[in-house]
Parts: C-alpha cells; structure tokens; sequence
C-alpha cells in the first residue's frame, strides 16, 4: 500500500514534469527566421500592408481578412470557406504557401525546417491579441500531452487526485449537488467517465466542459470519477 | 520492464519524500497567513483549512466582515440583483473550517522576521504567506480624477457601497440625460466587465430614462466580446450607445467631477452621471510587501509563488502572471494550485501539477448571457492559454438564455467554493 502510494507519488512527480505546455516556438529565434519574411510582410507598431499584408493580429483572422489589400482570388477563396489563420494553418501554409492555397501570390518557397516555422509563428504571435486582456485570444502555447504508461490505465482512479482536480469543477459545480449547474457528485464511476470522454470527444456540445475535458488524460478522468462517485 | 520502471521510481519517490518533509517539524503546527478574503484569498484559505483537517493554522486577514462580490455587481445596477444577494460572511470559514478570521487590515509585512502588521496593531507570524490584494488605481491615469473625486464620479470597480452609488447616480439622471464611462486600459480586472456595465447601464436606462445616452470613452482599439456586445447593443439599445475609440481621441481624455464634464481631445462634454474606471495597480500591500515589479507582483507559473520570495505567494488580480485575464474565476482557480502546494510544502502532502482555467459570463440584456473562457497551463515563461471558447454572435435566444443560467449557477458555485 505504501509502495504504492509513493510510487504514484513520483509518477505524479513526473508527469508534473510532463504536464507543462509547451511554447509555440521561441519567439527570438522566430525573429531571425522573419528576416526573409521581412522584404513583403511588416510587421510590429505601425506595421503597414507593402507588397504583402501587415501581420499585426493576424491570429483569429480570416483569410484575406485585411480591409485594404488586393489579396488573389484563391485566398479570398479559401477566405470565404472559412479559413483562419491560427497556428496550424499559419504553419500549414508557410511550409508550402503554392502547394496550400495555388494561386497566392505569396512568392515565397516555403520553410521546410518544422523548427523554422514553430519559432517564426511564435514571433509573430507577439503582434496579436494577449490572451490577458482578449480572453478568447488564439493560444500563445500548445497544451501538455498526457503519456500514459499502459499500466496505470489498470489501475483504480486516484481518489486523491481526483479530489485536487475536483477543484476545477467545484468553481462551477455544487460539492453538495443541489441546484443550479448539474449534479456531478455520487456518480456511478463508469457513467462519470462516459459524459467526461464525450464531451473530450466533442460529441457532447458544451463549450466549458469540452475545454476542461479536453486537456484531462485517461488517468485524470479515472481519478475523477474514483472521487465523485463518493466524495466524502 | 514495468515492474522494473515502477520499482525504480518508487526509491527515488522514497528519496523525494524524505527531502521534502516539512521544514517547521518540532515548533508546533505550521501557521499560513492570508491576506485578503476575496475569490484568491478566500479559496485558498478554506482550501488549505479543509484538506489539511487541523494540521495547519490558517488565519484570513480581511477588513470587511461582509465580502460584496465584485462579480455580478453589473447585474445589480441592471436591476437583476439585490446588493444584498452580493454579500458573503466569513462566519462559516471560523465556524465550519477552523479558519482564523482577522477583520483588520494588513499595514505591512516583515519578510525576514515573516510577520504581517495589522493596521489595529498586533502581529501575526506566518510560515507561508498568502496574498491576494485584488486591485488598487493608478493615480492620474485620468486627468481630474483621484479617490478623492470618487463620491462624484464612482470607480464602482469594487465591489459593495461605490456601485450602489453609481446606481444611484444613474437613476438620478434627468430624462434625456447621459451616461458616461471613461474605461480602463490594459491590463485591468475583468476584460468584458466594462462592456457588460454599458449593457446593464443601457437596460437600466431603457427601462427609466429611455431618451438618455451612453457615452463610452475608451483608450483601447480592441476588447473582449466586441462583436457580441457590438451586436447586442445594435439589438437591445439601438442609438443610445456611442462609443469613442482612441481613433477619435479617446486617449486623451480628462474629467473634471465638480462640473461634471469630460473633455475628449479638447472636446468638453457634459454629462449626468459619471463611471471612471482608472489604470490599475496590485492591491497596495503588494507593494509594500515589496513584491511588486512596476504595478503587479510576477509569480512563478507552476504555483503562483511570488518571484521575491519563496514563502510568499501571491493570488489573483494583482499579479503577473502571463496569459490569464484578472477575474474572479481566475483568482479562485489560481488558489486551489496554490493551496495544494503550500500545503505540500509545510506538510509533504502531495503535490500535483498546475491546471488553470477560466470562464467569464457576461449578460448583454435580460435573459441574453454570452461567455468567454480558456484553458491555461505553466510554461517555463508564464502562463500560457492552451486553448479557448466563445460565444458566437447570432447565436438563438435558448442558448443565451442557457447561457444566462448557467452563469447565475456558477455564481452560487464559486461562492460556495470560497466561503463554504
């Protein structure tokens, strides 16, 4: 029991270590990288469109979004459909702007090192919106990923972490279950586990609860459902 | 393979326990201060009390023995509040979790002798500190205006008695007479919070003074929910909403609250009634404390440690910290984090990695709620939104509505998360 518990005490010890977000690239090296971005695109205090778009808040933008600048017609194109640029499409399309979107008039061969593109995005994304003061703006990192050796998913939840994540959810939800934003408390655990995975899944619709779910590994969930299904 | 793995980590595991045990083993229990009984540090108080069960000797220095959230205040001066459903006791925090409850204000802090001076004189001893100051102003952020002014034109940026004023103030109006608000820059509590306010102000006046104007000056190009609220006040306040961008010289304003006017650009405007919502600074004790660098106090991302000093922490609107905006749900999230790793520290509990979230709902009309939120986590920097949500616009009145209630439920939740 006890070589369990400090087992898990390390595991947890590492996957803290695991579990930081991860920069989008680094925003110096991105600098350097822009030098050959910089002939066409300005960017920064009063960046100004040239012979292409400035890239002030371009994060959350449409494509060919930007009043005032003759964009080709495959933008404005892929603009209409839908496209926004975030950090995979911005990514998508500077690795190959003519093999992305054929009749840019980007002339540009692309960046293929991965690395290059990483450090180049999380330059520019300090001319977009901060998430501080714009809530709903594009991320600034990409969200942890949880590894999980195949031998914990046997394991039994983790009551005690379950009841450290139950802090996220009793900012909304009653400990007590009573009235107001749904019961979550003495689930059966499978049921716990069914709704957590389809809203990560996205088949259930709610925006918060697709967020919190979504960053929870398959052991948190387990944890989770060990502490509501009796949480006193 | 894994048993190997398993058994090897469990020895370091051994090695990491023993190296962590607490450091005040032998001078009875360990004592943790919190300074400020709001979202940050109410949570964090009752956190610590409750799921240390008695080991640790949590004292919560606040002035006031009622808490008026400062959260839905914008739904008091829209009518669908009563203040008195915005206040909050200590009594079950004493009562229920042990918690010592000091009603004084914290005057100072010795860090080397880790003692806070209470403004009624006394001393308290900590071990770990906690504080969680919430805001204070910038003085001359806007020309004319000072605390001083703050009967004539309210902040009412806190909660309790400067929003009932504000109220007050705004149903006094003559008919056809305008509202103004000077709003903040950034950073400041509560991005939509501002926004929201015009929204409940234009439901208010619509409802009593239906000629009246609002008047928004505001020194940012951008804000949160701007198209939401953008298409609710086309909707809901059709010609009573003008707002100035600092296009049209909204950077340039200055108040003068005797004549009640506001001068955009050198352009004099009369007005009836007055919100200024100046820059903001971390909560004064912050920066005596000495934990501040320029207005906020930087904190560690992966508990919220303050940057000056290993044993203090600092929670919620006074700190920088990176991405997350300053709000309530901000504040309370960030608690939880750093109860869990105070208490690891002073009693070996265990510690478990950093998640932050945070939500904010705002109500553009009656019975039409939108929201905002974003998931964050540590990064080396700061930290960092992993991803984020938004209402959309021309979303259908059931979803607003949802949405509405779902925001009054979150009310109950949070409070009952802080103060039990």
């Amino acid at each position: 029991m006890i070589r369990s518990t400090l087992a898990l005490t390390c595991l947890l010890g590492l996957w803290a270590g695991l579990s930081q977000a991860a920069p989008l690239g680094d925003p110096e090296a991105g600098k350097k990288v822009y030098n050959s971005c910089k002939g066409c695109h300005e960017v920064g205090e009063g960046a100004r469109n040239g012979v292409g778009p400035h890239l002030n808040f371009v994060f959350g933008r449409k494509a060919a979004g930007l009043e005032g600048y003759r964009y080709s017609k495959s933008l404005e194109r892929a603009g209409v459909a839908g496209l926004e640029w975030h950090a995979d499409t911005l990514d998508a399309y500077i690795e190959d702007p003519r093999g992305f979107a054929s009749g840019t008039r980007m002339s540009f061969r692309g960046l293929k090192d991965p690395q290059d593109r990483a450090n180049v995005i999380a330059y520019l994304r300090l001319y977009s919106d901060n998430p501080a003061n714009i809530p709903e703006a594009d991320p600034t990192a990409r969200m942890s990923e949880y590894t999980v050796d195949a031998a914990l998913l046997a394991m039994d939840g983790d009551r005690e972490y379950g009841q450290y994540l139950s802090g996220e959810c009793k900012a909304c939800h009653l400990s007590d279950g009573a009235d107001g934003i749904p019961s979550i408390v003495y689930w059966p655990e499978d049921d716990f586990k069914v709704a957590l995975y389809a809203y990560k899944s996205g088949q259930r619709l709610h925006p918060v609860m697709q967020m919190i779910a979504s960053r929870l590994g398959d052991e948190e969930i387990a944890a989770l459902a060990a502490y509501f299904e009796n949480p006193d | 393979m894994k048993l190997n793995r398993r058994t090897f980590i469990g020895t370091t595991a051994a090695l990491a326990a023993v190296m962590s045990a607490p450091a005040v083993m032998g001078q009875g229990k360990p004592r943790v201060v919190v300074i400020g009984g709001g979202a940050g540090g109410a949570t964090a108080a009752r956190y610590i009390a409750q799921d240390s069960a008695g080991a640790i000797d949590v004292t919560l220095i606040e002035p006031q023995t009622t808490y008026y959230t400062c959260f839905f205040s914008n739904l008091y001066l829209g009518g669908f509040k009563e203040i008195s459903d915005l206040g909050h006791s200590y009594a079950k925090l004493a009562s229920d979790y042990g918690i010592n409850v000091v009603h004084d204000m914290a005057a100072g802090v010795d860090r080397t002798a880790k003692t806070v001076t209470l403004a009624g004189g006394g001393t308290v001893a900590y071990d770990k500190l906690i504080v969680s100051p919430g805001i204070d102003f910038v003085d001359g952020s806007v020309p004319g205006w000072s605390v001083d002014a703050q009967d004539k034109m309210p902040h009412a940026y806190k909660g309790g008695t400067q929003v009932e004023l504000l109220k007050a103030q705004i149903m006094a109006m003559p008919a056809g007479g305008v509202f103004a608000m000077v709003a903040p820059p950034n950073p400041y509590r509560c991005p939509p919070g501002p926004y929201e306010r015009i929204s409940m102000v234009g439901h208010l006046l619509k409802v009593n003074n239906p000629t009246a104007k609002i008047l928004l000056v505001d020194p940012k190009e951008k804000y949160s929910k701007q198209g939401l609220f953008e298409e609710g006040w086309a909707k809901h306040y059709p010609g009573m909403i003008e707002r100035i961008g600092p296009d049209f010289g909204a950077a340039n304003v200055s108040v003068d609250p005797a004549a009640m006017t506001v001068t955009i650009d050198g352009t004099v405007e009369q007005v009836h009634a007055c919100n200024v919502i100046p820059a903001q600074k971390a909560g004064m004790i912050a920066a005596a404390a000495g934990l501040t660098d320029g207005n906020w106090a930087p904190v560690n991302p992966v508990d919220m440690s303050s940057k000056m000093d290993p044993d203090v922490y600092v929670l919620g609107d006074a700190t920088n910290q990176g991405d997350m905006p300053k709000s309530g749900f901000s504040a309370n999230s960030q608690a939880k984090v750093c109860a869990n790793a105070v208490r690891g520290a002073l009693t070996g509990s265990r510690v478990f990695p950093a998640k932050y979230s945070n939500t904010c709902w705002s109500l553009i009309a009656p019975e039409d709620g939108v929201k905002v939120g974003a998931a964050y986590e540590p990064t080396d920097e700061k930290i960092a939104s992993v991803s984020s949500f938004i209402s959309q616009t021309g979303e259908d009145a059931a979803l607003r509505k949802a949405t509405y209630e779902e925001s009054e439920g979150w009310y109950t939740g949070i409070t009952t998360d802080m103060f039990g």
